[in-house]
């Protein structure tokens, strides 16, 4: 949607038909509308169009500027490279979230899908290496269970939505009752699983807390895994240059960003959000295409989830449960209107980062982290501000053609 | 008109539709032929809507068949019907105004290309070309065919909405109420539009209560009252005091 922003600035010019000026034809309309000048759009319309494209990557970079000057710590590849594993549970949430807010809609059961998925995912991973299944295949089956049933919430989601016509909000809010209902009946009413056995646990940390490259002092550049036998000195000053959850997730943004941009789908997702009728109208099977988009909303979820499993090596059903509205909150942050049509996945990302950015920034400004919640709702606020000030631009150019 | 072809390319016979204990439409019956611009009028509740929505498969009629290009569509899905020829305008538009022109005149038929070779992506800058040549073809000009349609006025909302229905080479043209909301410069584009459409040998049928549209545009006026067919006047024949009094059931009383 970027060409967007430019062509809106171009001048307006009006259109003269020949055949629209013989108005003497018809009596009462002979006294035509005064002739308008042309109307060219204003520099500060323009400057001002442009912040509010951008603002939110000047944000995050401030931001970043800001923590790097004032805190101490903050500005080490060490610490970026925590932000973002932290962050990609947001970034996940966010990712589906962007899809279901374009058409309109709204999921609230996400977050605690993230927590079903991961105890299902460690349950299933635990109870089949306990009955001496191999550690490889017990992961592989563990995780394809984890994302199986992250898809049951969306499913029904869809159909609730789509078909039955229930209101996102509503049905979503009763999903999230009834997934986080089932996140604790799968743990025994427990907070975690986290008895998997050692050899499993072992398995998930080299990818959960593993990286691509690393970058280690007195050691040199290492690929794949952290070399054996290192110092306690270098464990400390160990570079996650690549941290695996990233390199899954950044793959996971890019697939997200090119589908809403660049395909039908992508396309159709907005003309849902635009003009659900007009859609219909149009020959777009609408309900089919909800009922994908919560299912895609759930299987980030899922991903999210099961990424908690490789991280943490243990299921948690509230895994996902804070993520939530920093997931809505990074969504909105990130410019998609919460009425549907608009919106990117690079603006979601940055949203995301954002809030990553803040949680960690302040404890290292050893501010209290409850702050966190006070600027995030602030930005929020700001963030619909300004996707006001943009709707009223556009509308003041429609007004003057 | 100029050139009366005997074969209707719309023929609606008897169709009846009932919501409930209420009959919408009462056995109507209407023939459009090529080229000709024909206004449906009536009160609000005369059945006009239920009965173009019949025809452009949103309803589907209780009794009787409706008849295009010599196929049964009576009961055929809306989206069969816009892939058969009728394209239908209705008085909100139905375009999505987060998008570009060539995005809605492509609505729900994007064109694709490959990236790479390999992976299926929209072809905007062919849409907006094709786009571009139908909107010309209308005598529209658009600044910028990337403008999201927020930005553009009604009657160029309008010739989009028209544009799109041309472009998939429309055998028939419904129009709901296609100069409410509309300025009056607009409202005369838009006319310009309908004529357009009829010098293309496209037949149009326009739903409207405003009778100097009707007078100025339309070959033929047919009124309905209480899902009936009421009237069924050329333009020679027709005047406005004619037409009010059918459209009020004066006639009625007379005879």
């Amino acid at each position: 949607m970027n060409h967007h922003s430019r062509a809106r600035l171009r001048p307006a010019v009006r259109i003269v038909d020949p055949r629209a000026i013989d108005q003497d034809r018809i009596p009462y309309m002979s006294t035509a509308a005064p002739a308008q000048p042309p109307v060219t759009i204003s520099n500060r319309d323009r400057t001002i169009n442009l912040l509010t494209q951008i603002w939110s990557w000047l944000f995050l970079i401030g931001l970043i500027a800001f923590f790097s000057f004032a805190g101490e710590g903050f500005f080490s590849i060490r610490n970026f490279g925590n932000i973002l594993v932290s962050g990609t549970l947001i970034i996940l949430m966010a990712l589906g979230q962007t899809f279901v807010i374009i058409t309109g809609g709204i999921d609230l059961s996400i977050g605690w899908t993230v927590g079903l998925s991961s105890v299902v995912t460690a349950r299933v991973m635990r109870d089949l290496s306990d009955g001496g299944v191999e550690v490889i295949p017990a992961i592989l089956i563990g995780v394809v269970f984890g994302l199986l049933v992250a898809l049951i919430p969306g499913i029904v989601n869809g159909i609730l939505i789509a078909r039955i016509r229930i209101p996102p909000f509503i049905a979503t809010l009763g999903m999230f009752g009834i997934v986080r209902g089932a996140a604790f009946l799968l743990t025994d009413g427990q907070n975690v699983i986290g008895n998997i056995d050692s050899s499993v646990r072992d398995v998930l940390r080299l990818v959960g807390n593993g990286s691509l490259l690393y970058n280690i002092p007195d050691f040199g550049i290492a690929w794949l895994s952290q070399p054996p036998d290192l110092t306690r000195e270098q464990l400390r000053a160990l570079q996650r240059l690549a941290p695996y959850p990233v390199l899954i997730v950044a793959v996971i943004i890019v697939i997200m960003a090119f589908v809403l941009a660049r395909t039908q789908f992508g396309r159709h997702t907005y003309a849902i959000g635009g003009n659900a009728e007009a859609a219909r109208r149009a020959g777009i099977n609408v309900s089919r295409h909800l009922i994908t988009i919560y299912i895609i909303s759930a299987l980030m979820a899922g991903i999210a989830g099961v990424l908690h499993v490789f991280r943490f090596t243990a299921g948690a059903p509230q895994a996902g449960e804070s993520a939530l509205l920093d997931s809505v909150a990074a969504v909105v942050i990130g410019g998609t209107s919460l009425f549907g049509g608009e919106g990117r996945i690079s603006g979601s990302v940055v949203g995301a980062l954002i809030i990553a950015v803040l949680g960690t920034g302040l404890v290292i400004l050893n501010i209290d982290a409850l702050w966190q919640f006070v600027i995030v709702g602030c930005i929020i606020i700001v963030a619909v501000l300004v996707n006001q000030v943009q709707s009223y631009l556009e509308n003041r150019q429609a007004h003057h053609e | 008109m100029n050139n009366p072809d005997p074969q209707p390319i719309l023929e609606v016979q008897q169709i009846s539709k009932y919501f409930g204990g209420l009959t919408a439409l009462d056995k109507a019956s209407l023939a459009v032929y090529p080229g000709e611009v024909v206004a449906l009028l009536g009160d609000n509740g005369a059945g006009k809507s239920t009965l173009i929505k019949c025809i452009s498969g949103v309803h589907k009629p209780d009794e009787g068949v409706i008849m295009f290009d010599g196929r049964d569509v009576g009961h055929a899905p809306p989206a069969a019907i816009r892939e058969m020829g009728i394209e239908t305008i209705y008085q909100d538009l139905a375009l999505a105004e987060n998008l570009d022109v060539g995005a809605n005149v492509f609505l729900g038929k994007e064109v694709k290309k490959r990236l790479f070779g390999l992976l299926p992506v929209t072809d905007d800058d062919y849409m907006r070309t094709e786009a571009a040549k139908v909107l010309d073809r209308l005598d529209i000009h658009i600044p910028s065919l990337k403008q999201k349609l927020v930005s553009l006025s009604g009657g160029q909302r309008q010739a989009v909405a028209i544009a799109r229905a041309l472009y998939w080479d429309a055998k028939l043209v419904i129009m709901d109420e296609p100069t409410a909301a509309l300025g009056v410069p607009e409202q005369r584009k838009v006319l310009a539009l309908v004529k357009s459409l009829r010098e293309q040998n496209i037949p149009v049928i326009i739903i409207s209560h405003t009778m100097q549209d009707v007078m100025e545009v339309a070959d033929r006026m047919i009124v309905m009252r209480r899902g009936k067919l009421v009237a069924n006047l050329p333009r020679a024949e027709a005047t406005v005091d004619l037409l009010v009094k059918h459209i009020i059931g004066a006639t009625e009383i007379e005879t």
